[in-house]
């Protein structure tokens, strides 16, 4: 069965792939749906099997490397952590899929989309059900090809071009590090199961090792270093310029990816390597600190984006921020939680807004829209739903988690647990104000659009709006289901150590810090009532008068420019120079060309001894015999004197 | 003894002398009269030595067959009495101290070459054996030497081809017999009947 | 004085030397070159009759027959050609016979 789950979608993406082309685009649709969509419920079957029957399963494929103490192999680990992510994997890129039948309808290339999806869905598995840490950079590398190939779907556009290379481009910072982390572990452990790693951790505990010249602590350098791919795979501050960019693909690979599946790979193998965090206590400490400076940093930029889907790929860049504050502090298994129910709101909210510029024909800028609650009613309930969430109104399963994430913060009782708890409790209210500004530019007040564009906006069709139903089901009601399992006093049982469970907190957290997330939902709304729908012209004085800041805000606090600056520009003339100077004039100088002139000058004065008169030539000879007899005279075979 | 040095030194000096002349004269015809005496000169030298044999084929062969081909060739062609040219200067320096050079150093080596004392002593005399020079060689060249007689009249044969093949040339508007189309004529293709009526012709 | 091998062999030098001027120190027509060819065949054949004389072997004078055949057929064949050459050309003008320019 597990095989099933892991496979069904490589056959679809193979089929979709390979013989898209000979069949009709609806064949590679509906099988490589189909395929994805049976895995959903196997998927939740195994999180019933694993959570709550308590089986686990461990299915070798085959030998991979055999290369002394390397010893690796392809096998499937499947416990909780691993049936949470199938869950999560299955069933949003199974809506994903539904959703894309209608989403890219006027699409020619759709039997390639559909391919890349299943293909993604493939390794996205691959990546969780992995049982050692080279199978894990497989699929960590099979997301980051994938998402390379899908935001780069449309490429005849530069812009997407650009976004794709620019996504992988970053997420290969981060695996770098990741690869050392790699690198590391096995330096120190001789295995890169996970098994034999956790259980010879504590071992390690203390020991230093060599690191550029310097001794440091060996389990906190491999956290570090293999955080440093979660940085860049989860688009955490730093390594976070590539997510707004991505927003050039197709609305579904927003949703799907970047929401969902691969943005949270980093939150996965944080959890999954928990063992190791938790004795790693500096590197926990910079996982908050990076976790809580995303989470602000992304949600003061979403607060002025104009582009919808950019508000939502702030706001989910924000989201992975509170994911890795509560892994930092401990609570894993609320970091997990939170994972969980965040793919279905943010992917109920990608997939809402998808069905928002289908509507208006392709338009994204939430400038050009408004007053859309009357014509588009069941597409603004749907987006209101996962509002609700996002935002954290209560018992909706955003609020849930995010509350429990916050009180965690707190509850850690340490100088990076307050500086994360401060940090998320103000991005709660940022959070609010943006999402509540999407909804009220988007669907309230004055209509911004053309006339005949708004005549035409329609409802999706069914095919996009029953994902968006079982979304919306699942961003109100799983976190109440499931809050239990996840975070509550049946943890231990639920998780059976796949990650390291803590049971109750450690400490009192005060009925204030409780309420904190509502108020703080209640501040944005507020705020965001008043700029908007009472007083639309205050958000325009204020960009007017703060104009610095504004600006500050708006180009995501000027780190593309930084980028570009420091790292960007450098490496171009450094390639131009390479390619110009050192390659064309040099190599090719001495090389090929040079060699090529060389000869040309060399023959054309040789030519010049081809004069075409045989007394020259004779002449030449004589010259010749001349010589050669002076030479024997003098020097050759002496006659007998 | 007087005698052959004389008869040497006059036949050499004339045939250097004529070697010179045919180098140096404008007319081409003059010049082939030169060679002819060179080679004249030449062939008394040889009897000198003894190779009375091979004087006389010089002088038949060479002289009489190459020597008049080159005066037919030149006669043919038509060529002006082209002056001598400047370039002849240009180069008469730089040549003529090759030339010398080269000289100098043929003559260092005989001269300074040291014979075998039995050879040097004696004066060129004919072999022991008492047959003429005619017979002698014969003997040898028929026998040892056969495969390289029988090589020397193939390059002859060849060259006699080649040169046919050179310089023959089909003129196309000579009227030729070809004596086999002659003889294969049949009646078929040579005779026609035909009716004709008294008084109209054929038409 | 005796004549020696090294006056013939002298000699022989000379006209070779007079050969060899006469094939670039001419300008004036190609059946100089071919006679200065002839030349140094003769005083080639001089120095293998002169050694074939003292030293008493006969191989020498055949030697010196097969060059003398080689020479005369070499005459033909380059006769034939400067004829050739002449019908197609017009002219032996040593200066203009320069189809071999590389």
């Amino acid at each position: 069965m597990y095989l099933a789950i892991v496979f069904f979608p490589l056959i679809g993406a193979i089929f979709a792939g390979f013989f898209g082309r000979l069949v009709d685009a609806r064949a590679s649709e509906v099988i490589t749906t189909s395929l994805v969509l049976i895995t959903v419920p196997l998927a939740w079957f195994a999180l019933y099997q694993t959570g709550v029957e308590g089986h686990e399963a461990r299915i070798e494929l085959l030998r991979f490397i055999d290369s002394g103490a390397l010893q690796t192999s392809w096998a499937i680990r499947i416990d909780t952590l691993t049936a949470v992510m199938l869950v999560v994997v299955t069933t949003v890129s199974g809506l994903v899929h539904l959703y894309s039948i209608g989403y890219m309808a006027d699409d020619d290339s759709r039997p390639r989309f559909f391919a890349y999806l299943s293909l993604f869905t493939f390794a996205m598995l691959a990546l969780v059900t992995s049982d050692n840490l080279l199978q894990l950079y497989f699929g960590w590398e099979g997301v980051g090809l994938m998402s390379y190939l899908l935001i780069g779907f449309w490429y005849h556009r530069p812009s997407a071009n650009a976004a794709a290379i620019k996504a992988f481009i970053v997420n290969r910072v981060g695996d770098f590090g990741f690869v050392l982390g790699i690198f590391a572990t096995f330096t120190v452990f001789n295995s890169l199961q996970y098994d034999p790693v956790f259980a010879s951790a504590p071992e390690q505990v203390g020991k230093t090792m060599q690191f550029l010249g310097m001794q440091v602590d060996v389990l906190t350098l491999i956290c570090l270093l293999l955080f440093m791919g979660a940085m860049g795979k989860s688009a955490q501050f730093l390594l976070h310029t590539w997510l707004p960019d991505a927003m050039e693909g197709p609305t579904p690979v927003s949703a799907l990816i970047h929401a969902a599946t691969m943005v949270t790979a980093g939150v996965f193998m944080v959890a999954r390597l928990s063992p190791l965090f938790e004795l790693a206590p500096i590197a926990l400490g910079f996982v908050t600190f990076i976790g809580a400076t995303t989470a602000f940093f992304a949600a003061t930029v979403g607060l002025v984006q104009n582009d919808i889907k950019r508000v939502v790929a702030y706001s989910t860049c924000s989201q992975l921020g509170y994911m890795f504050v509560a892994e930092g502090v401990g609570a894993f298994g609320t970091g997990i939680f939170h994972l969980f129910t965040h793919a279905f709101f943010k992917a109920l909210l990608f997939l809402g807004s998808g069905a928002v510029i289908i509507a208006l024909h392709h338009e994204q800028d939430m400038r050009r829209m408004g007053a859309l609650r009357k014509v588009l009613p069941f597409t603004w309930a749907m987006m209101l739903i996962g509002t609700l969430s996002l935002t954290g109104f209560p018992f909706t399963s955003g609020s849930v988690s995010k509350d429990a994430i916050i009180e965690a913060a707190y509850a850690a009782d340490s100088p990076m647990g307050m500086y994360g708890f401060v940090l998320t409790a103000i991005a709660a209210v940022l959070t609010s104000f943006y999402s509540w500004r999407l909804m009220f530019l988007t669907f309230e007040g004055k209509p911004r659009e053309k006339a005949d564009v708004l005549a035409h906006a329609h409802e999706p069709p069914w095919t996009m709006g029953l994902p968006l139903i079982l979304l919306a089901l699942g961003s109100l009601l799983a976190g109440a289901i499931f809050m239990h399992f996840f975070i509550g006093s049946d943890q231990t049982e639920f998780w059976r150590g796949s990650l390291v469970t803590h049971g109750e907190a450690h400490r009192e957290v005060p009925i204030m810090v409780m309420f904190l997330p509502t108020l703080a939902m209640a501040a944005g709304f507020a705020v965001a009532w008043y700029f908007y729908i009472t007083n639309p012209l205050v958000p325009f004085g204020l960009a007017k008068r703060f104009r610095g800041a504004y600006q500050f805000l708006l180009n995501a606090w000027y780190f593309d420019a930084l980028y570009d600056f420091l790292f960007v520009r450098p490496a171009k003339r450094l390639g131009r120079f390479l390619w110009k100077t050192g390659d064309g004039t040099i190599i090719d100088g001495i090389g090929p060309d040079g060699v090529a002139a060389r000869v040309i000058d060399i023959t054309n004065r040789v030519i010049r001894l081809q004069t075409g008169y045989i007394y020259h030539y004779a002449f030449v000879m004589l010259i010749g015999a001349a010589l050669l007899i002076t030479y024997f005279i003098f020097a050759g075979g002496g006659l007998p004197r | 003894m007087l005698l052959t040095t004389l008869f040497f030194y006059l036949f050499a000096g004339i045939c250097v002398a004529s070697a010179f002349m045919v180098i140096a004269v404008k007319n081409p015809v003059h010049a082939v009269l030169f060679l002819i005496l060179a080679f004249f000169n030449a062939a008394g030298l040889f009897v000198l030595l003894g190779a009375e044999f091979l004087a006389m084929i010089l002088v038949v062969v060479y002289v009489g067959a190459v020597m008049v081909l080159f005066l037919f060739v030149v006669m043919m062609l038509d060529v002006d009495f082209a002056e001598l040219r400047a370039g002849f200067l240009k180069y008469l320096p730089i040549g003529a101290t090759i030339g010398i050079v080269l000289l100098i150093e043929l003559v260092f080596i005989l001269v300074a070459w040291v014979t075998a004392p039995e050879i040097a002593a004696q004066a060129p005399t004919p072999p022991a054996s008492q047959v003429s020079n005619t017979a002698a060689l014969g003997q040898i060249l028929y026998t040892k030497y056969v495969y390289l007689f029988e090589a020397a009249g193939m390059i002859l044969l060849v060259a006699m081809i080649g040169a046919i093949v050179l310089t023959l040339q089909h003129k196309r508007d000579i009227k030729r017999q070809s004596v086999a189309r002659q003889v294969a004529r049949t009646r078929e293709r040579s005779v026609e009947v035909v009716e004709v009526e008294t008084g109209r012709g054929l038409s | 004085m005796t004549i020696g091998l090294s006056h013939y062999l002298t000699v022989a030098a000379i006209l070779f030397t007079f050969g060899i001027f006469g094939i670039f120190l001419n300008r004036k027509n190609v059946i100089v070159i071919l006679m200065s060819v002839e030349l140094m065949l003769l005083a080639v054949n001089l120095n293998l009759i002169a050694f074939s004389a003292f030293h008493h072997d006969l191989v020498g004078q055949v030697f010196a027959l097969i060059v003398l055949t080689v020479a005369a057929a070499e005459a033909a064949i380059g006769l034939a050609i400067v004829g050739v050459y002449f019908r197609n050309r017009g002219t032996i003008d040593v200066t203009e016979i320069d189809l071999l320019k590389g």
